[in-house]
């Protein structure tokens, strides 16, 4: 199993749901208005979906904004953490990489250009 | 005679007390934060757009908070600013008194667009709070192990489980709501652990039980807790960690060991639990690079380092006041306390008040209380026993174990400034946030001395100094400012 949003029928602080609707590298993600980018892609399966430098696999570490491991591209702003960005209807979400291997993905740069 | 202006950055706990004080004590207050609500991580509140009508069933001390955030919202003194960033604290020039200058970014968490501010303030409270510390293990790095910090944001904040067979694990009390919130939002928690040893924990819980007594409030809490681990039949076991994790592209199972008071492995002891989920957490690091910015002097204790607060929680910088886990992990009655005397004498509040001394007290024995804490949840010091040559230690730049022992090694590379350029470790976008304290640990291990040997004729490279905070684009690093927009 993987990451999931607790249902709202259920959920005993008994709330609403809008739903809202995403694109990851193009491909349609549905979530909930008020949710964090990366919280739309936990609870809709995704794990891990940005490279790092030997080209693994990195998703959410501390949720909070300090890792800067889910970077993400949000429309046309690069390095966005995920984690602290509000989803909009609508967003067009690209995926980053530092592993050099990756043809035609969207290079995010090292600190040295910061 | 005009109020003084307050700038209070951050709206947890302690900012949020700081707020309603000064504003109590006349000022004009500007209480700023990086989030959309108010309530720091201790209270993360859920999106207004989930119109959740009971959220009090995800918060301890709710009403006394709702109370307080709506009273200082409200009040016709108080700005708030939420979704707004402080990049850059300005000092001013020698000759000139008062605070620094608190420079901002109002918009989007890492958007383009931000606007960009100044603000000058005859007094800044700093109540920035701090984030989970993790000790690197094996597949650390592997989706699917994520802070405490992280579980607990997702599942107050949006109601997203990390997981459905979990396991949490790592240092202090902490682990207990972490694994609570996981508990009511639906997961399984397959087991607590606790690094600790029962005599150790046991021994620091203990002693002058006295204290303990004064924060029943909080001690209540853990209760609370506990108790809901023990509903759920969640096993909680001491001297126990996780020291690996396995999977092919994410999380699928964790080895944990038992340990030794001091954190070495027992060998043998070995168990392979499969799971889909961990949450790790080995205590808090406070968020100093504002109160370094700021000139603010720091403390070190057993613990770490902290801003050096005095009797009044001001800084050693003029105008500048910091309060919560910044001054020492309390949490959040000793936040509360800190901020409400920082707020009171920032705004200019009669510093013979009566009620100051009841805060004081308060205050005194929530710092007792992190003493205790740190007593009960150390470190231990073997913990690097874990650790192989290929173990990521640089989350961003993936410097492993073997790369810093090699640079630490070398003679010529052994400064603290020059292993950090030979490997990386701690040049990428999380400033060293993440790794700062452990690389310098095990460099200082590894060279069997006390850290920071200064590289000839370059000033020792501390660990807080982070001049540009927070991330700020070129373009919104090229617009110029605008001042008191008041």
């Amino acid at each position: 199993m993987s990451p999931r949003r607790v249902r709202a029928e259920t959920d005993a602080v008994g709330r609403r749901e809008r739903p809202l609707l995403i694109t990851v590298d193009g491909e349609a993600v549905g979530g909930i208005d008020g949710q964090t980018i990366a919280g739309v892609m936990l609870a809709a399966g995704r794990l891990g979906w940005r490279r790092g430098v030997s080209g693994a696999a990195r998703g959410v570490f501390c949720g909070i904004g300090v890792c800067f491991d889910c970077l993400v591209t949000v429309n046309a702003d690069r390095d966005v953490r995920a984690c602290r960005r509000r989803a909009r209807d609508g967003d067009v979400v690209t995926l980053q990489s530092r592993w050099p291997g990756i043809p035609g993905t969207a290079r995010e740069s090292g600190s040295e250009d910061r | 005679m005009t109020p003084p202006h307050v700038t209070v950055v951050g709206a947890g706990p302690a900012g949020l007390a700081a707020a309603e004080t000064a504003l109590i004590a006349g000022a004009e207050v500007t209480l700023l934060d990086s989030a959309e609500q108010p309530g720091g991580q201790y209270h993360r509140m859920m999106p207004d757009a989930y119109a959740a009508a009971r959220p009090e069933r995800l918060q301890h001390g709710w009403r006394a908070f709702d109370r307080r955030r709506r009273w200082v919202l409200e009040h016709p003194r108080c700005t708030w600013w939420p979704d707004t960033t402080v990049w850059a604290l300005e000092r001013p020039a020698p000759h000139e008194p008062g605070p620094p200058r608190v420079h901002v970014l109002r918009g989007p968490a890492d958007g383009a667009d931000r606007r960009r501010l100044g603000l000058d303030s005859d007094a800044v409270v700093l109540a920035v709070g701090a984030h989970d510390r993790v000790l690197p293990f094996p597949g650390w790095e592997l989706p699917g192990v994520f802070t405490g910090g992280a579980a607990q944001a997702l599942a107050k904040g949006e109601r997203v489980v990390v997981g459905d067979r979990v396991v949490v694990a790592g240092t202090g009390p902490f682990l207990l709501p972490v694994a609570a919130s996981l508990l009511e939002a639906g997961s399984r928690v397959l087991a607590v652990l606790e690094a600790n040893a029962t005599p150790t924990v046991a021994r620091g819980w203990s002693q002058r039980l006295w204290e303990l007594a004064a924060q029943a409030g909080k001690a209540g809490e853990l209760v609370e807790y506990a108790a809901a681990l023990v509903r759920h039949r969640v096993p909680c076991r001491t001297g126990r960690a996780v020291i690996e994790a396995r999977g092919d592209g994410r999380v699928e199972e964790v080895v944990t060991a038992r340990l030794r008071g001091d954190w070495s492995v027992v060998p043998g002891s070995e168990r392979t639990i499969a799971v889909d989920a961990v949450c790790v957490t080995h205590g808090f690091s406070p968020q100093l690079e504002l109160p370094v910015a700021a000139g603010c002097a720091l403390r070190g204790s057993s613990a770490g380092e902290f801003v050096d607060v005095d009797d009044d929680q001001r800084t050693s910088c003029p105008g500048v006041y910091a309060c919560g886990e910044i001054t020492g992990i309390a949490g959040a009655p000793a936040a509360r306390a800190e901020g409400a005397l920082a707020g009171w004498l920032a705004g200019g509040g009669d510093p013979a008040a009566p009620a100051l001394r009841h805060l004081r007290r308060n205050r005194d024995q929530g710092r007792a209380f992190a003493e205790r804490l740190a007593r009960a949840h150390p470190v231990g010091a073997a913990w690097p026993g874990w650790l192989r040559p290929e173990t990521v230690v640089c989350r961003c730049e993936e410097t492993d174990y073997a790369s810093l022992c090699r640079a630490v090694a070398h003679a010529a590379t052994a400064a603290a400034r020059v292993v950090k350029l030979e490997t990386r470790a701690g040049l990428g976008p999380c400033q060293a946030r993440m790794c700062g304290p452990t690389v310098a640990e095990l460099s200082a291990r590894l060279r069997g001395e006390p850290l920071d040997r200064p590289v000839e004729g370059l000033p020792v490279a501390g660990p807080h100094h982070r001049p540009i905070a927070q991330p700020i684009r070129l373009g919104e690093l090229a617009d110029c400012p605008s001042l008191d927009p008041e």
